[in-house]
């Protein structure tokens, strides 16, 4: 490591990585959005990431602007750190060669912030590396949580001799106007997904509703009444939160065939529910824990009974955990696919994952599908954006089932 | 002074509360061991009988009614016809009846040794009735004049039908050839392997993946929590959702991924990342730790944000390079919430059934041990053999729990 420790060593090595990941990443998110030729070029970035990383020193701010000027002319006469193929549009190949080089240009200038020409000391050298790793790990993460999602939406607008034509190609011809969203039209004038989504809405509701009926006097027990066999029953808890779905599902599913209750949503308001239960017991006897018992006892004192203590005193103070256990609950109801997948056949009963699921063969375009995924994503995501902090809240509070 | 000691026993407070305990946990209790206790008993039972899906419904006796010949005037002769059959092939029903009743105006003149009349009411007994077996019983009447008037036919009245038949599920017959199926064959290995690479790997990945994640959020700046908030988007969005998407996106024919790795000149033709050994089992974990990563992230940014600053400013003073200050100082801090982590992810990570069975549906070598349930019952509509698979399962997660609950326990005061 000592060796790396010059200034004319750490710059040019972290050039290269960093010119090298911004023309990969300009490459990519140019091929996505207008679906033509960029590809990073190794010796480019190689020779150019070398000399940007030496410009980008601390010294006089011309030095990196001219760097990042030199760079761009030489991307777009074809042997920059990003190639770029025939055929693209000037526009488009000047957005792609600036955008290299000048977020290259950016990044190094922060990173080497406190660099300096001759040796530097270990502080400074590894402020360097964490600063490198740190744009690097954003642009990374953003990226492969971003893509998917991107083409699920885009494809949805798209028609399918379109997507086999250019894959790459996600532009969106505007002027369709409402056209362009002719796969959602058809779902909900088709397939039937209208009454999916209100059978979802139902569905998930109705087990946010029962989950909590049955966890919050259950979480109180565990939370503040003595009784033998409690520290059993917590572990107990956490037990049955570890079997695995598929287990329970293969005997629920013979069950439900003796007793004619597959292709009902009763049978699955049946179930759901306890499947959650277990998570919302125990997360809300986690918050109950933490609430002060001295205002239960003073109701106590007062008059109130047990079950009237719950009700006036330790529902009110607890309703941000109500909310986070709810918003938990209705997301994994409203996800499930397996139960809704063995247990429903009949289409005029499924729930939205179910439905995605019947579009998933090849006499159905690909759009439909990604158009249902949108459909299913969307309010969740509505949902959970508007009310992160809760589930945020939530989700580490309860150790949280996946 | 007498003696001071405290009460011994439980008093009739500490009972009434401990009545009222079990009397608020009552509900969950009955449910939870309804739909979780109940099926995992029923797991063990079904996995020792030879059961198919087919055996699924009882046999029953399937009965068609109808009238034949001429009923329309005074005077026809016609008759009643009873189509009947036993609804399994090879499943005997015991001691099959019938009960109906003959409409209005429609006199019975010749009746079947089997059967008795009494009034309008026709009772029929048809003994024992192997497997396959079909039956077709004529009835002739005289059609009269209230039977004209009141249009009622013979098939409005339904028949009552009896008769025993014994379900594979209740009997007594008992095999250990579900377990031999599971067991044989160098398959069963095959499928522990890819089980315990998809659940460490992705386990590990994700752990990983979420600490880097957590690092990149644990500072205060703008756009942070538009961030954190996209960061857990492949966590909360419906599983189907992704799932399709990422077969989209690495599609071989139209795929976006494959169309950029042909333009980068990485590949010459396309990949079928979903297609082929072991490139299937690698990308299966790799969509696990990409789904998974925000809630191991999740975790340890909460954890991370509950460390006092004033170590890392002390430890600064003291000459600690930011490297030096991450092993020394937020590695241990994390090691607790990392560990708990680990045994958590792991256990449901083994369990996962949903990801491998949209993405892959367990062919080209992705097949783990939960998808084999499914497989073998209804892939091959073996359900014994799947439930066989389902006890695997349940004794690998004794195991887990064993350890769970000895690490946990401290790490939570559980």
């Amino acid at each position: 490591m000592k060796h790396l420790r010059f200034g004319y060593v750490t710059a040019p090595v972290l050039g290269v990585m960093w010119t090298f990941v911004i023309a990969l990443t300009v490459a990519i998110a140019m091929s996505f959005a207008t679906g033509s030729a960029f590809r990073p070029s190794g010796l480019g970035a190689l020779i150019w990431g070398a000399g940007l990383g030496l410009a980008c020193l601390p010294g006089p701010v011309w030095k990196p602007v001219a760097a990042g000027i030199i760079v761009t002319i030489a991307a777009l006469f074809g042997f920059g750190p990003i190639a770029i193929g025939d055929g693209v549009s000037g526009f488009s190949s000047l957005l792609g060669a600036a955008g290299t080089a000048g977020f290259a240009v950016l990044g190094l200038w922060i990173m080497l912030d406190e660099v300096a020409f001759g040796p530097i000391n270990r502080h400074v050298f590894e402020a360097a590396i964490i600063k490198f790793l740190t744009g690097f790990g954003y642009i990374f993460f953003t990226a492969i949580v971003l893509i998917p999602f991107y083409v699920m939406v885009l494809t949805s607008l798209k028609n399918q001799a379109e997507l086999i034509q250019n894959p790459l190609d996600f532009s969106v011809d505007l002027s369709k106007g409402w056209d362009l969203f002719r796969s959602y039209d058809e779902l909900f004038t088709q397939f039937n997904f209208g009454t999916y989504l209100l059978n979802s809405f139902i569905i998930s509701v109705l087990t946010v509703f029962i989950t909590l009926l049955f966890a919050v006097p259950g979480a109180y027990a565990v939370a503040r009444l003595r009784f033998r066999g409690r520290a059993a029953f917590s572990r107990s808890i956490l037990l049955i939160y570890m079997v695995p779905m598929i287990v329970l599902a293969l005997p629920i599913y013979i069950a439900f065939s003796m007793l004619g209750l597959r292709n009902s949503l009763g049978g699955i308001i049946m179930i759901y529910p306890v499947t959650t239960i277990p998570v919302a017991l125990y997360m809300l006897q986690g918050y109950f824990r933490g609430l002060p018992a001295e205002i239960e006892e003073a109701g106590l004192m007062d008059g109130l009974s047990r079950l009237k203590v719950i009700w006036k005193i330790t529902l009110p103070l607890s309703l941000p955990a109500m909310a986070s256990v709810s918003l938990y609950v209705f997301m994994i109801a409203w996800n499930e696919f397996l139960l809704a997948f063995m247990l429903l056949d009949d289409p005029s009963k499924f729930t939205l994952t179910r439905g995605i699921a019947s579009l998933n063969s090849s006499e159905i375009p690909r759009q439909h599908l990604m158009a249902g995924s949108v459909i299913a994503t969307v309010p969740i995501m509505v949902l959970f954006l508007g009310l992160e902090r809760f589930m945020t809240k939530g989700l580490t509070a309860g150790s949280v089932k996946g | 002074m007498s003696d001071v000691s405290p009460p011994k026993g439980s008093g009739p407070l500490a009972r009434l509360e401990a009545r009222l305990a079990w009397g608020l946990l009552a509900p969950t209790i009955a449910a939870v061991a309804l739909v979780v206790i109940l099926p995992l008993l029923a797991i063990f039972w079904i996995s020792i009988k030879p059961v198919s899906l087919s055996d699924l419904r009882a046999p029953e006796v399937v009965i068609r009614e109808d009238i034949r010949g001429d009923y329309e005037s005074v005077g026809d002769e016609a008759s009643i016809r009873y189509r009947l059959r036993n609804s399994s092939q090879d499943q005997p029903i015991r001691g099959v009846t019938i009960t109906d009743t003959i409409p209005q105006g429609l006199a019975v003149f010749d009746l079947d040794p089997r059967c008795a009349l009494d009034g309008r009411a026709l009772f029929c007994d048809f003994g024992d009735w192997e497997g396959g077996f079909r039956e077709t019983l004529m009835i002739p009447v005289m059609v009269e004049q209230s039977y004209l008037d009141t249009n009622l036919r013979p098939q409005d009245t339904d028949a009552t039908v009896t008769g025993r038949a014994s379900s594979v599920l209740s009997n007594a017959t008992f095999t250990f050839d579900n377990f031999k199926r599971v067991f044989d064959g160098d398959e069963f290995w095959s499928v522990l392997w890819v089980t315990l690479f998809y659940t460490v790997f992705g386990t590990i990945g994700a752990l990983l993946f979420g600490l880097f994640a957590a690092m990149l959020l644990n500072k205060s700046f703008k756009g942070q929590g538009i961030l954190r908030g996209l960061y857990l988007f492949p966590y909360v969005s419906p599983v189907i959702a992704v799932a399709f998407a990422w077969i989209l996106l690495f599609d071989p024919f139209s795929g976006s991924a494959n169309a950029l790795l042909i333009q980068m000149g990485v590949t010459q033709e396309a990949i079928n990342f979903f297609g082929q050994r072991p490139l299937a089992l690698i990308m299966v974990t790799l969509f696990e730790i990409w789904r998974y990563f925000p809630l191991s992230f999740l975790f340890i940014l909460a954890r991370m944000q509950s460390i006092e600053s004033d170590m890392y400013e002390a430890a600064d003073m003291d000459g600690a390079s930011p490297f030096q200050q991450f092993w020394y100082l937020s590695v241990p801090q994390l090691l607790g919430i990392l560990s708990v982590l680990f045994l958590l992810r792991f256990i449901w990570t083994f369990n996962k059934f949903d990801d491998i069975f949209l993405l892959t549906g367990g062919n080209a070598g992705t097949r783990t041990l939960t998808v084999n349930v499914y497989e073998q019952a209804f892939a091959v509509s073996n359900i014994g053999a799947g439930a066989a698979v389902a006890v695997v399962i349940f004794g690998c997660l004794l195991l887990f729990s064993f350890f769970f609950f000895r690490f946990i326990s401290q790490e939570e005061g559980l």
